[in-house]
């Protein structure tokens, strides 16, 4: 408990014990007026204080004019001991929500704590602690073991095993060795690593996430802004409310039934109405819902850019994948070369050498097929052919790398390959040279990724791939995919996407899954772009609306039934608070719900909203 | 131009009417306010100055909500 918390206890400590002690005195009267004075202002002076302040500035409809005035009616009317046991009711139920707010800002912030403190650097044999801020690219830090990798970079020495939990929610350790790159954020486990930063701290991997997830509930979702809303138009309706239940219905009796007016009676009825009428629990309750529900998705490894993601999410019923890197391993391997007019080795290396120059998994597969050096001097004149392939001079040769549509394109005939998997078709100094088959494997969780999503209510899934059709076809049969469009170029794939949103209705959301490489425009057409995998890959981290930190496909279902979690229970909230204060505002003004009722309806359901609102925090076992 | 600044502030309803009154401070384009993350993230008009802006947004939040502070 902070400062300002506990000197509320301290009141209410003190209040309570006050009113305990005045209601056993026999006392009566103006004493008794005057006593119970003494515990209201101790508890209820800055509430009272705060509701004048906002009469002055013209902001009259708050929940401490609410109070305000119902405890200074009940006072009035004689029930001293009500209204400052209202008072302080309300002020325990402010603590427990401050309280519980507080806690769990505490909470998901150590859900995340991989923000590191400091950087080693080597200085004359010794180690000094710098701010990760200060370090430039291409410093070469010192990691110990236990520490956390501050910044981004290439390990230059050393060996180690490294604990990825804080960042993908994956347990299960990862090697690094000399060469390999490492990330910010995970802990050094082993042995001592020696790292050259590649970044800055600020744009480091650790720096992004903590920003994304920091910045996340900013985008407002359309049930925290119904309860913005809500919260504008009711809070003053239902202070006329009780103003109308206060006078009208005294006048009916005096002037229209010739009856006894009953004042007393009515007023503390509309006291009743205000107390009750608190919009608390809801306007508290719906954005802790979304915090909570955020802050257990990123625990599990999977970054919700806003609670508006949360809440298209939760309504997603159909999923497009991309197929490489997505479903598949996007780690492809030569599984055979065929009809080749010179030695195997040699067009390998003709095909390595004309792709090198390309991020493409299949170049990257064919380079460690070729296994030696690459001398990118020997290559000239490249020119990519976004999905076709790739023409380049190699040694001063006319070499054409790439698919069925580049030999087309080039107008030579080309020999179809019978097995499944991606074809290099290769042109050698104009002529058909033979074919480079290249298989890719698929991730170890994909088939129960798509059996996943469908028993979460999934209605449709999509594969689309540049891929060739027999390739994908066979994959998608493999997996239980139910459609798949194949050979589509990278703005196809846009096209294909946006006839999907056309067909469907206006409620079913759908979800483009991809690695972020390639898919860009994808991610950001589709309701809501899941990048996957995307540890290290900024232009995922921007273009997409959720991110799974590590690259298994279990994670979007599991993301799916986090996301509906979190909207059941901001539902529940809704319908619970509202549904609680309009029967209790019904029995308030038939006379039926006395103050008692009232604080619980104040008091109790903010209470119960908030506890049910932690629990989107739970979310491991779904 | 966008700016992100740390508030405090004790209650979700507060932090709506601090995010309505900074909305309409002139200069201000946009305005959002993060409860859960007691943050402000202010879109000032173009060739507006976001210091002498966020002083008018300061004095705006304070009279809707006594209770609240902009960190600047």
């Amino acid at each position: 408990m902070n400062k300002k918390q506990k000197k509320v206890l301290i009141r209410i400590i003190v209040a309570a014990t006050l009113i305990v002690v005045l209601s056993l005195m026999p006392i009566e009267g103006y004493v008794k007026f005057g006593l119970f004075m003494i515990p209201y202002l101790v508890i209820g002076y800055d509430i009272l204080k705060k509701a004048f302040k906002g009469i002055l500035n013209k902001q009259v409809f708050d929940e401490n004019f609410l109070m305000a005035v119902a405890t200074i009616g009940a006072i009035a009317l004689g029930d001293y001991k009500e209204g400052t046991a209202v008072m302080l009711f309300y002020q325990i139920g402010e603590l427990f929500q401050s309280y519980a707010v507080g806690k769990s800002r505490k909470n998901i912030s150590e859900l995340m704590d991989i923000r590191p403190d400091y950087a080693n650097i080597e200085k004359d044999g010794k180690l000094e602690k710098v701010d990760p801020d200060e370090v430039e690219i291409g410093t070469v830090i010192v990691v110990q073991p236990g520490e956390k990798i501050p910044i981004d970079g290439i390990v230059t020495e050393g060996n180690s095993t490294l604990n990825t939990s804080a960042l993908t929610g994956e347990s299960l350790p990862r090697q690094t060795a000399v060469g390999d790159e490492v990330i910010s954020g995970c802990i050094n486990m082993t042995g001592v690593l020696k790292i050259q930063t590649t970044k800055e701290f600020g744009e480091s991997t650790v720096s992004k996430i903590l920003d994304l997830v920091e910045n996340s509930s900013s985008k407002k979702s359309k049930s925290e802004n119904f309860i913005s809303k809500f919260a504008k138009y009711y809070t003053p309706a239902v202070c006329y409310g009780a103003l109308a239940l206060a006078i009208l219905p005294p006048l009916v009796r005096m002037l229209a039934m010739g009856i006894a007016p009953e004042w007393g009676e009515w007023i503390y009825r509309a006291l009743t109405f205000l107390v009750i009428s608190c919009p608390c629990a809801l306007v508290i309750s719906i954005p802790l819902s979304f915090f909570a529900g955020i802050g257990g998705a990123s625990n599990q490894g999977v970054l919700v850019k806003g609670s508006n993601y949360l809440e298209t999410l939760a309504q997603t019923k159909y999923v497009v994948f991309d197929k490489t890197g997505t479903m598949t391993q996007g780690v492809f391997e030569v599984s055979g070369i065929h009809h080749s007019k010179m030695e195997n080795e040699k067009l390998l290396e003709y095909a390595a050498l004309a792709e090198s120059s390309s991020g493409h998994p299949i170049s990257k597969s064919l380079q460690k097929a070729y296994g030696k050096p690459i001398d990118r001097n020997r290559v000239t004149d490249v020119e990519e052919i976004s999905g076709n392939g790739v023409i380049a001079k190699v040694d001063g040769i006319a070499v054409a790398a790439g698919n069925a549509k580049l030999m087309k394109r080039l107008g030579i005939e080309y020999k179809e390959c019978h097995h499944v998997g991606t074809v290099v078709h290769m042109v050698v100094d104009g002529t058909y040279a033979g074919h480079i088959l290249i298989s890719d494997i698929l991730k170890p969780h994909a088939k129960e990724a798509i059996h996943a999503l469908k028993k979460a209510g999934i209605s449709k899934t999509v594969m689309l791939t540049g891929d060739a059709k027999n390739v994908a076809e066979q994959i998608a049969k493999e997996l239980g995919i139910e459609e798949v469009c194949s050979e589509l170029l990278p703005s196809d794939k846009v096209e294909k996407v946006e006839e999907l949103l056309k067909k469907k209705g206006e409620k079913e959301k759908l979800a483009f899954v991809g690695d972020g490489i390639n898919d860009a425009p994808v991610l950001s057409r589709a309701d809501i772009g899941i990048a996957m995998g995307a540890l290290g890959s900024d232009a995922a981290i921007e273009a997409a609306d959720v991110v799974l930190m590590d690259d298994d496909p279990l994670k979007i279902a599991k993301a799916i039934k986090i996301a509906r979690k979190c909207i059941r229970i901001v539902y529940e909230n809704i319908y619970f608070a509202i549904g609680i204060k309009i029967i209790c505002l019904i029995l308030g003004a038939l006379g039926i719900a006395n103050m008692w009722t009232a604080i619980f309806a104040d008091v109790g359901v903010m209470v119960i909203a908030v506890l049910n609102a932690i629990r989107a925090l739970f979310v491991k076992k779904l | 131009m966008k700016k992100t600044y740390k508030i405090d502030v004790d209650c979700a309803n507060c932090a709506n009417k601090m995010e309505e009154a900074a909305k309409n401070t002139a200069g201000v384009k946009d305005a959002t306010v993060n409860f859960m993350a007691l943050k402000m993230i202010v879109e000032f008009e173009d060739g507006q100055e976001p210091k002498t802006v966020m002083q008018e947004v300061l004095k705006n939040c304070k009279k809707v909500e006594d209770d609240c502070e902009i960190f600047l």
